[in-house]
């Protein structure tokens, strides 16, 4: 530092600075380029129609989207009403104590705990203790776990930008505390909670090592719930490191960034629209 | 009435993440915790002797490569995500920001299956060529964990650089330092516990990572003598053969997974008591 001034210092640390940041979006962009190039040709509409035939080889992957679609909609059903309660519920009718404390450092363990320790915890509770075996439901109520601490964030943060003279002018109109939740707060809040919803889709998608413990690999076509099925992300992590087929993993990631990309990008916008709406 | 009965059963709504915690921790002593008391724990924790079949349990390889892994993750990512942090806080133009971070932000939610097996088809031969080696390594599965853990480190330095009151660097200025001098004396040390939970936070998504690991860290069950060494974390080795284990050897999953959970919880309640202290 004493052979340069600080003027020509500062320079050289910027350049560095900017060319690592340069390195990172650089990766970011790398990685997406590679699997559209290689995946985004294998794309068809015969791809996402057909079920997947010969391990994988051949066909399509259909059955894997119904069952990722079907893991999601059970997570959700689960996960919403648990993480909208507790966020109503500390948001509206407690005050910052104890209490408080305790829910919320729950949920920020609850938030780091990484997903092979609750794929154990699915393993031994729904498929063995329940006896429920490697099925949908198994999977999508452990992954219900892995959402809940998003759901709880977003859903308390969005009901918290809601003005308080909201609830003001709803209580001098004479409506009572639930119903000034339900029709005024919730309503407003509506956008900020979806946004939490939506990227807990994305998530799901992306997510393997719940699932594999607890819905397993099975690649049929899923009837009911109670059955087992390999999700998208599984498939492809299948495909990839058994060597089944590099263009049916290929387009197989394509797809699953496609639509996680999608679906990060307009939580971000809806969230940005809601948080300026009340700003 | 009505109301009363609302307000209770949002309560009950409310402490099901306490009860989920509670209920995990439960199911995973429950069924780990057994093999632990049987062959002992220092004989569990410091035994590098893993053999299922012929009842061995000992994960000290797998403790130390999981903590290699984790090491190495961090001295890579923590460098590249602070330039990041410090780049998009305080030298890019705002409107360029609100584009770069969620850009970068972008990077966590890819799959962590996307990028063990670009860590395959790249990462891997790039090692074995040039550095030698079976190329699935130590030091392929640090790279990717040090490329996935960047998006939550620089996204939450980003937030505890922007946290410091404006006036600290404005007093650095005024006083003829250079933006850089601010920075690297004012504006760092003053976000310092923000970066030092990042990090955390960071170490403990490293450690409990597993898909993208077991793609490219060669699964050897050894302690590694080298960077270019295959390892097996804890997190691998409970992935791999969960699938087929039975009796004790599913217990010694379990136990493996109580060792791993012990560790994330630790860092955890450090974090948020850091995170509590500001």
């Amino acid at each position: 530092m004493k052979f340069f001034s600080p003027i020509v210092w500062q320079l050289m640390v910027k350049t560095l600075l900017w060319s690592l940041t340069g390195l990172t979006i650089g990766v970011l962009f790398f990685i997406i380029f590679v699997v559209f190039v290689n995946g985004l040709p294998q794309l068809s509409w015969e791809f996402l129609s057909t079920n997947p035939a010969d391990m994988g080889r051949s066909g399509g992957i259909l059955a894997t989207i119904v069952s990722t679609l079907y893991l999601i909609v059970i997570a959700l059903v689960v996960a919403t009403p648990l993480g909208l309660g507790t966020a109503i519920y500390l948001t509206e009718y407690t005050r910052e104590g104890p209490g408080t404390r305790i829910i919320r450092f729950g949920t920020e363990c609850l938030a780091g705990i990484p997903s092979i320790i609750l794929g154990l915890f699915g393993f031994a509770i729904f498929v063995m203790a329940f006896g429920w075996g490697w099925s949908l439901v198994s999977g999508g109520l452990t992954l219900s776990v892995m959402l809940l601490p998003t759901i709880i964030r977003t859903s308390e943060e969005s009901i918290l930008a809601v003005p308080l003279e909201y609830r003001e002018v709803s209580f001098s109109l004479g409506l009572g505390k639930w119903q000034t939740i339900t029709r005024i707060v919730l309503p407003s809040a509506l956008p900020g909670i979806a946004t939490g919803i939506v990227l807990s889709i994305a998530r799901s998608i992306g997510e393997t090592a719940v699932i594999i413990f607890t819905a397993g690999s099975s690649l049929r076509f899923p009837n009911t719930i109670f059955e087992s099925g390999r999700t998208l992300a599984v498939h492809f992590y299948i495909l990839a490191r058994e060597g089944i087929s590099m263009p049916m993993a290929y387009g197989t990631a394509a797809i699953l960034i496609v639509v996680i990309l999608a679906i990060n990008i307009s939580a971000y916008l809806m969230m940005r629209y809601f948080l300026k709406k009340y700003s | 009435m009505k109301e009363k009965i609302i307000e209770k059963i949002l309560m009950i709504l409310a402490f099901s993440a306490i009860g989920l915690l509670l209920l995990i921790t439960v199911f995973i002593f429950r069924e780990g915790l057994p093999v632990i008391l049987k062959s002992g724990l220092p004989d569990f924790l410091f035994s590098a002797k893993w053999a299922p079949t012929k009842g061995r349990f000992g994960i000290l390889s797998m403790i130390i490569s999981s903590l290699a892994v984790t090491f190495n993750a961090i001295l890579l990512g923590v460098p590249l995500a602070l330039a990041c942090a410090i780049t998009l806080a305080e030298f890019t133009p705002h409107r360029w920001v609100v584009v770069l971070k969620p850009t970068i932000e972008l990077l966590a939610g890819i799959p962590s299956v996307v990028f063990g097996f670009l860590g395959v088809i790249f990462l891997v031969p790039l090692i074995r060529e040039y550095l030698g080696g079976p190329g699935l390594s130590l030091l392929a599965a640090s790279i990717i964990l040090a490329i996935m853990i960047l998006p939550t480190i620089t996204s939450i330095s980003i937030d505890a650089l922007q946290a410091v009151p404006l006036l600290y660097k404005e007093g650095a200025l005024a006083m003829g330092a250079t933006h850089w001098q601010a920075i690297r004396y004012v504006l760092l040390p003053a976000a310092r516990s923000g970066v030092v939970t990042a990090i955390i936070l960071g170490m403990a998504r490293a450690i409990g990572e597993t898909m993208a690991v077991i793609m490219v860290a060669g699964n050897a069950l050894k302690i590694p003598g080298s960077v270019l060494d295959p390892v097996r974390t804890l997190t691998s080795t409970i992935a791999l053969e969960m699938g087929y284990s039975t009796g004790d050897h599913r217990q010694a999953l379990f136990a493996a997974g109580i060792i791993l959970f012990v560790f994330i919880m630790g860092l955890n309640i450090l974090a948020t008591t850091l995170m509590r202290r500001k």
